[in-house]
């Protein structure tokens, strides 16, 4: 499965935040070590901060710090600010869904759907950090 | 969010094969997390488990006898903190030997304090013991707590997909 890049963005800022939450880091940092745009990332963490998961830190030295709890956080908590990664059980429908054919193939693509958000659902930002660790 | 359980300070304890005067309170533990009380269950698991062999106490029995079910207790004194219960299998499906983790509970209001980190080690070094070299299990999807936790003890999906239909 594929995310878009504001989830991205967003799942990348918010690790990167949260290994380390007494330190802040500019969009300018962040965005460097993904390769990704700064105005793209400066627009999603001001979503996330919206939501709480960020704080913006003015002056000298500034720039954002993780303000939520990387143990409750989960990663389907980030995702769903950005996107929905169940369109069908969300009521989605396309051509030919009142088929049987469609309604099988609904079927299928439900069960994918409902693995997914769980495997999101169950992994929080601290398990994650240690993922990310083990791979160093 | 996760759980909504705060975190609290880690909790000492001492891990042991459960006893039978233990039921009662795993029932209790159990019967607090799901809400509903099954005490012939928790019962006849103790009985097929711990309660048919001789070598109850794991750590005096002799070194040439494997043990390959386990019905473990978190214990202070004679207060049960926290349970869990696992056994090595081999060959379903073509799986070599492995740890399956099938229960596991801790006191709602101790949780957060490392029993169930606790647990979970002390039977994979019962398993790894045993020659396993991996732990499997297998959860409700929904279960979001209890899957958040083998989540943060390093497990992922592994090779197995559980299918069932309707009888």
């Amino acid at each position: 499965m594929k995310l878009q890049k504001a989830t991205r963005c967003a799942l990348f800022a918010i690790l990167e935040l949260a290994a380390g939450p007494d330190r802040q880091l500019s969009a300018n940092e962040i965005a460097e070590k993904y390769g990704i745009s700064t105005n793209h990332l400066a627009k999603v963490l001001r979503s996330l901060g919206r939501v709480g998961l960020v704080e913006a830190v003015r002056g000298a030295g500034g720039g954002y710090r993780f303000s939520g709890n990387r143990r409750r956080t989960t990663l389907l908590d980030i995702i769903q600010l950005f996107e929905t990664i169940d369109p069908i059980r969300h009521g989605e429908r396309e051509d030919g869904d009142d088929t049987s054919e469609g309604k099988a193939l609904c079927q299928v693509l439900m069960e994918i759907e409902d693995t997914a958000r769980a495997t999101f659902a169950s992994i929080t930002l601290d398990t994650m950090i240690k993922l990310v660790d083990r791979g160093r | 969010m996760a759980n909504s359980h705060p975190r609290h300070a880690e909790r000492k304890c001492t891990v042991r094969l459960a006893k039978a005067s233990d039921i009662p309170q795993v029932i209790a533990i159990d019967a607090e997390n799901t809400g509903i009380s099954k005490a012939e269950y928790w019962e006849d698991l103790f009985e097929r488990y711990n309660n048919r062999s001789s070598d109850i106490d794991d750590e005096t029995q002799p070194k040439s006898v494997k043990r390959y079910r386990f019905f473990l207790a978190a214990c202070d004194g004679d207060s049960v903190l926290g349970f869990i219960i696992g056994e090595v299998r081999a060959w379903e499906f073509g799986s070599p030997l492995c740890g399956w983790v099938f229960a596991i509970g801790v006191r709602s209001e101790i949780r957060q304090a490392g029993i169930g980190n606790t647990l979970f080690e002390a039977l994979n070094e019962r398993f790894r013991k045993a020659g396993a070299n991996k732990v499997r299990t297998m959860l409700a999807r929904d279960h979001t707590l209890i899957m958040s936790f083998f989540r943060s003890q390093g497990m992922m999906a592994g090779p197995f997909i559980e299918l069932e239909k309707d009888l």
